[in-house]
C-alpha cells in the first residue's frame, strides 16, 4: 500500500540574496539548508518560530511562491511547487494552500468593502458562479470565524477592529477549504484582549475541520499554546525542532533556551531569570558573515569547534538540535568517562 | 513630592470635513500623580486613550487635539510648569530633552537617518546648551554612551547600519543626555525580537535605579509591565479603570478588564484554555453610555449601562473604576 | 453622484466659486450655437466700437462683433484642451499602470518610450509640424498631437504609484483571491492612482490651452478657427493697443484667467474630495 504524498515537503532549501551596495555585494543566505514536512493525514499546527532576521520571513515567502529557492525543492503534494506556471494551476494551487497576514489594516484595500474580496475568491476559486450562491458560502465561511455576513456588510477595514479584520482574513482564506494555511504573525499587530480568538480559531481549524496551519511568530507563549511541533530558526537554520513541549519546556539549545528565558512572564514574581543581564550584538550582518555556528558570538557554551564549521543535526531526546554540544565530538572531549549514549546524526 | 499631578484631564479631538463633524473623547475625565524615582506603567489596547495622555502631558497639544477640561501640572522641584498653558518657546527652551525627554516605538522620528549619531548628539545639545569645547562634548558623550553600556562606534554610525534594537538604545541615550526629570517610552519594545527586548528594558531599567528619576513606560504588552514598572495604570476608552503597585495588580486585580488581560496572556508550561473577551474595543467618537468597558463585561449589571464608576481608592494605592467593587467593599 | 456634488457644493467655498466662474463660460459657450454672427467672416458690422449695449464686448479691426466672436473662441479653446487632456491621460494611465504592475522588458520599453518623449524640446517641434501641415493644423490635430506628447511625465508618476501598491498586502490578498491581473489593476490600484490622474489633468488642459495661445500669437495655427490665441493674433495684427482698441485685449484676457481660475477652483475641490485620505476621514478612519 503506498503512502500518500506529503501535504508539504521542503527539502534542503537555501534562499541566497545578493546585496550590493554597503556591504560591497556580499550573498547573504537568508534561509540556509531548510527541511521539514508536514503529513497530508494528520493535520498540525507547525511552528516556525525566530526573531527577525531569521530567515521565517522568506521561508513564508518561498512556500507562497513569491521566491524561488537558490537550492532545494518545495513539494506540495507531490508536486515541485515552482513548476505550477499555468494560471489554471495556480488557482488549483491557492484553492488549496492561503495566506493570513500580519498586518490586519493592509490586507484589505482601505478603499474597498472588505466582503468583496470574500466574493471575489469564492468566484475566481470557482466555489459559486452566481451572487446569490457566494453570498451563502461567504456567510458560512464568516460563521466559521464567529462573523456574519450581516455584521460585516458594506463595511470598510478601518470600520473594523484588528481582530475582526484578522477573523475576515481568516474566513477567506478558509472559502475554498484550504489543506494549508500560511499565518505570518497573525497576532502581533491585534490588541491583546483580542488576541486568543484568532489563536483559539486556529485551533478549531486544526481539530474540527483538518486544517494544517504553519504558524510563523516570534510569540513563543502563542506558540506553545496552540503547536503540535515547532521549528526554531536563526540566522536562515532552523537550530532546533520537535514536539512543542520538548522544544519549549526543555531547550536543548543554547539560543532556544535564551529564547525561552528572555520572554517575559505576566506574573511579577518570576523575574530573577529575566532579570539576568545579556549581551546583545551589535549589527545582524556580523552574525549572518560568520563561519560556523551563527550563535558562536553570544552562546554562554560556546567550544572551540563551534567556530569552524556548521554544527550537525543531532537527535536528543524527541527534538532535533543543530548544536555541537550534543553531537560525537562533544562527548569525546568530555573529560569524564561515561556511558556513551547512542546519538544518531 | 509629586513630580506630575492630572486633574480630570479631558482632551478631545475635533474634526470637522464636508459638513460631517466628529469628536473623539479620547482622554475622558483621567487623574493620576507621578512621583520621582519611579517607573509607571500605563497599559492599555489601541484606541484607549494612551497616546492621546502622552501627548498632552509632553505638551504636543495640537489641533485637532484639544485639551477641553482639567489640569496638567509638573514641579521639578527649582521649576514649575503647567503643560495646558505653557509656550511652544518655553517648552523648546526649558522642557524639551532637559526635563521631559521621549522614546518612541521607532527610533526613527529622533534619529536623522541622513547624518551619522554623533551629529544627531550635537544637534540636540547644542540647541540646549551651545557647544562651546567640542573636544569635551565628545569625550562626554562617549563616557554617557559607554555607561549605557554601548560601544562607542555607534557614533561614528549613521542609522541605517545599526539593528533595531541597536538604534532604540541610541534612542534611549539621546534621550538621557541632559539627565531628565522624566522619561516617556511609548512602546519602545514593540517591533524588537524578545531577546533585543530584554537589553533595551534591562537599560532603562539601569538608568532609572541610577538616576532615580522617573519614567512613564507605555505598552500594551502586561508582562512587560510585570517585570519593569512599580506602579501599573490600565486604561480603557479613555479612562482609567485601575492603578496600583505592580503585584497587586497582577496578584490580585479588581477590574474584569484587567483580571482579561493578564488571565488571556499564554505563558509557556500551560496549555489551559484562554478565552477572549467577546466585542471589540469602542468607537471614541460614540462611545458606550455608564462604563465603557460594560458591553463586553462578564459580569455586567444594569448599573454599569447607565452610571459611570468613578475611580475610587480601595486598598493602599489601588484605585479601581468599577461598581462591582464599590458594593464588595460596602 | 449627485450627493457629491451637493456636499461640495455646500461646503467647499472653492468648489462654489468655481462654479459660478465656470457656469458663465458655460453660458458663453452655449450662447456659441445662437450666434446671429459667423465668426468667419470679417466686416459685418462697423468696426473698433467700444463696448456698448449693442455691443457688449465692442467690436474689432475686422468688423466682427467681439462678444458673439469669443463665444466660439471659447468653446474651440476649452474643446482643445479637453481632447488633450482625454487622449493623454488616457495614455499615460494605460503606461503607466502596465509598466508599474508588470515590470520586466515591458516596464524598461515603455519607460524608455516615455522618457524619450519628455526630452524631446516640445515648442520647436511644434513648430516645425506647423510648419508642415500648414494647411491641415486644425484644432483637432493639434489637440492630438499634444495629447501625444503630454503622456510621458504623468506615465511615470503613475507607475511609481502602482510600484508601491504592488507591494502592499491587499495586493496579495487579491492574487490569492484568485483575481486577475487586469482587475487587480482596475480594482485595487485604480483608485490610488485615480487623485493623481485627475491632479495633472488640470494641468494638461491649461498647458495646452496655453500651447495654442503660443503657436498662435507666433501665427501658427489655423487662424480663421477663433480660439482664445487667436484673438490675441488679430489684436496684435491690427496693433489694438496702440490703436486704442483695448477691448479687444482686455476681454480675451480676462475671460481666459476666468477660465483658468475656475478650472482651477473646480479640480483642486474635486481632487480634495476624491484623495482616498480625505475619503477616509469621511468615512470615519
Amino acid at each position: 500500500m503506498s503512502t500518500s504524498p506529503k501535504l508539504l515537503d521542503v527539502q534542503h532549501v537555501t534562499v541566497e540574496f545578493h546585496i550590493g551596495g554597503l556591504l560591497g555585494g556580499a550573498l547573504l543566505t537568508a534561509v540556509n539548508d531548510v527541511s521539514f514536512s508536514l503529513e497530508s493525514d494528520k493535520p498540525e499546527i507547525f511552528t516556525l518560530a525566530g526573531e527577525s532576521g531569521s530567515g521565517k520571513t522568506t521561508l513564508s515567502r518561498l512556500l507562497l511562491r513569491d521566491l524561488e529557492p537558490t537550492r532545494g525543492k518545495v513539494l506540495f503534494e507531490g508536486r515541485d511547487v515552482s513548476t505550477i506556471r499555468k494560471r489554471s494551476e495556480f488557482i488549483e494551487f491557492i484553492k488549496k494552500v492561503q495566506p493570513v497576514f500580519q498586518n490586519p489594516f493592509e490586507t484589505f484595500s482601505p478603499l474597498r468593502r472588505v466582503e468583496e474580496y470574500l466574493f471575489d475568491t469564492a468566484k475566481n476559486l470557482g466555489i459559486a458562479s452566481k451572487r446569490r450562491e457566494a453570498a451563502k458560502v461567504v456567510d458560512d465561511a464568516l460563521r466559521n470565524v464567529g462573523l456574519s455576513l450581516d455584521e460585516v456588510r458594506q463595511r470598510y477595514p478601518h470600520e473594523l477592529s484588528g481582530g475582526q479584520i484578522q477573523r475576515v482574513s481568516v474566513a477567506r482564506a478558509l472559502i475554498s477549504r484550504p489543506k494549508l494555511i500560511l499565518a505570518d504573525e497573525p497576532v502581533s499587530m491585534v490588541d491583546a484582549s483580542l488576541r486568543m480568538e484568532i489563536v483559539n480559531l486556529f485551533k478549531k481549524l486544526r481539530d474540527e475541520q483538518q486544517v494544517s496551519v504553519i504558524y510563523i511568530t516570534h510569540d513563543l507563549a502563542t506558540a506553545y499554546y496552540i503547536s503540535d511541533r515547532i521549528a526554531i530558526m536563526l540566522r536562515g537554520y532552523i537550530v532546533e525542532s520537535g514536539p512543542v513541549e520538548d522544544v519549549l519546556e526543555r531547550p536543548a539549545h543554547p539560543y532556544t533556551q535564551l529564547l525561552k528565558e528572555s520572554v517575559p512572564e505576566p506574573a511579577p514574581i518570576k523575574r530573577e531569570s529575566w532579570a539576568q543581564h545579556i549581551e546583545l550584538g551589535t549589527t545582524e550582518v556580523k552574525e549572518y558573515g560568520r563561519i560556523g555556528c551563527k550563535f558562536a558570538g553570544r552562546c554562554p557554551k560556546v567550544m572551540e569547534i563551534c567556530r569552524e564549521a556548521d554544527p550537525p543535526d543531532v537527535q536528543v531526546g524527541r527534538q532535533t538540535v543543530k548544536c555541537y554540544l550534543y553531537s560525537e565530538h562533544a562527548k569525546v572531549t568530555d573529560a569524564e568517562a561515561e556511558p556513551r549514549s547512542r546519538v544518531s546524526q | 513630592m509629586t513630580l506630575l499631578s492630572v486633574q480630570n484631564l479631558h482632551a478631545y479631538y475635533k474634526t470637522e470635513a464636508y459638513g460631517i463633524s466628529r469628536t473623539v473623547r479620547a482622554v475622558d475625565g483621567v487623574s493620576f500623580d507621578l512621583f520621582p524615582n519611579e517607573i509607571y506603567g500605563v497599559a492599555g489596547e489601541s484606541s484607549c486613550g494612551k497616546t492621546t495622555l502622552i501627548k498632552v502631558i509632553s505638551g504636543s497639544i495640537r489641533p485637532p487635539l484639544k485639551a477641553i477640561e482639567g489640569s496638567v501640572n509638573y514641579d521639578f522641584g527649582d521649576y514649575q510648569a503647567d503643560m495646558l498653558k505653557i509656550s511652544q518657546d518655553e517648552l523648546r527652551k526649558n522642557i524639551r530633552w532637559k526635563r521631559i525627554s521621549y522614546v518612541m516605538q521607532g527610533s526613527m522620528s529622533v534619529l536623522n537617518p541622513v547624518r551619522k549619531v554623533i551629529k544627531t548628539f550635537q544637534d540636540i545639545v547644542d540647541t540646549h546648551e551651545r557647544i562651546t569645547d567640542k573636544k569635551e562634548f565628545l569625550e562626554k558623550t562617549r563616557a554617557h554612551i559607554n555607561r549605557l553600556g554601548l560601544p562607542t562606534d555607534v557614533l561614528n554610525a549613521y542609522p541605517h547600519q545599526l539593528s533595531g534594537g541597536m538604534r532604540q538604545r541610541v534612542a534611549i541615550a539621546l534621550a538621557t543626555v541632559f539627565q531628565p526629570a522624566l522619561i516617556i517610552a511609548d512602546e519602545p519594545t514593540t517591533a524588537l525580537d524578545v531577546v533585543v527586548q530584554r537589553g533595551v528594558l534591562h537599560m532603562i531599567k539601569d538608568i532609572q535605579a541610577r538616576s532615580k528619576n522617573t519614567v512613564l513606560l507605555v505598552t500594551h504588552d502586561m508582562a512587560v509591565h510585570a517585570n519593569v514598572a512599580d506602579r501599573v495604570m490600565i486604561m480603557y476608552a479613555g479612562r482609567i479603570v485601575e492603578e496600583a503597585p505592580t503585584e497587586n495588580i497582577f496578584n490580585t486585580p479588581l477590574h474584569p478588564y484587567t483580571q482579561h488581560l493578564i488571565n488571556s496572556l499564554p505563558m509557556i508550561g500551560e496549555k489551559s484554555t484562554k478565552v477572549s473577551l467577546k466585542g471589540s474595543p469602542p468607537n471614541l467618537a460614540d462611545p458606550p453610555a455608564g462604563c465603557r468597558f460594560h458591553p463586553r463585561c462578564p459580569y455586567v449589571m444594569d448599573e454599569c449601562r447607565t452610571v459611570v464608576p468613578e475611580l475610587v481608592t480601595v486598598k493602599e494605592r489601588h484605585r479601581v473604576a468599577c461598581h462591582l467593587v464599590k458594593e464588595a467593599s460596602l | 453622484m449627485l450627493r457629491v456634488l451637493r456636499d461640495l457644493l455646500r461646503y467647499d467655498g472653492r468648489f462654489r466659486l468655481a462654479v459660478v466662474l465656470l457656469s458663465g463660460v458655460v453660458i458663453m459657450i452655449l450662447l456659441s450655437f445662437n450666434s446671429p454672427y459667423d465668426p468667419s467672416k470679417t466686416f459685418e458690422v462697423p468696426w473698433d466700437l467700444p463696448p456698448s449695449w449693442e455691443h457688449p464686448f465692442g467690436t474689432t479691426s475686422r468688423g466682427q462683433d467681439l462678444f458673439w466672436w469669443l463665444t466660439f473662441a471659447v468653446r474651440n479653446s476649452l474643446y482643445l484642451g479637453i481632447v488633450t487632456a482625454i487622449i493623454s491621460r488616457v495614455i499615460s494611465v494605460l503606461v503607466g499602470l502596465t509598466a508599474g504592475y508588470r515590470g520586466g522588458w515591458i516596464d524598461r520599453t515603455l519607460m524608455a518610450i516615455s522618457d524619450s518623449f519628455v526630452v524631446l524640446p516640445l515648442l520647436p517641434i511644434l513648430i516645425l509640424l506647423s510648419f508642415l501641415l500648414r494647411e491641415s493644423m486644425n484644432l483637432l490635430n493639434l489637440a492630438i498631437i499634444l495629447g501625444l506628447f503630454g503622456w510621458s511625465f504623468d506615465a511615470r508618476l503613475i507607475r511609481s504609484q502602482v510600484l508601491s501598491l504592488r507591494e502592499r498586502s491587499f495586493t496579495r490578498t487579491a492574487v490569492y483571491s484568485g483575481t486577475s491581473v487586469f482587475w487587480i489593476t482596475m480594482r485595487e490600484h485604480l483608485p490610488f492612482v485615480l487623485p493623481i490622474v485627475f491632479a495633472t489633468t488640470l494641468n494638461n488642459v491649461l498647458w495646452s490651452i496655453g500651447m495654442e495661445v503660443t503657436l498662435s500669437v507666433l501665427g501658427l495655427s489655423d487662424l480663421t478657427t477663433p480660439t482664445l490665441g487667436t484673438a490675441l493674433f488679430w489684436a496684435n495684427q491690427h496693433g489694438a493697443l496702440v490703436a486704442g482698441v483695448w477691448w479687444w485685449i482686455t476681454a480675451p484676457a480676462v475671460i481666459t484667467a476666468i477660465l483658468f481660475l475656475g478650472l482651477y477652483l473646480l479640480f483642486t475641490s474635486i481632487n480634495e474630495f476624491i484623495d482616498p485620505r480625505t475619503r477616509l476621514r469621511l468615512i470615519g478612519g
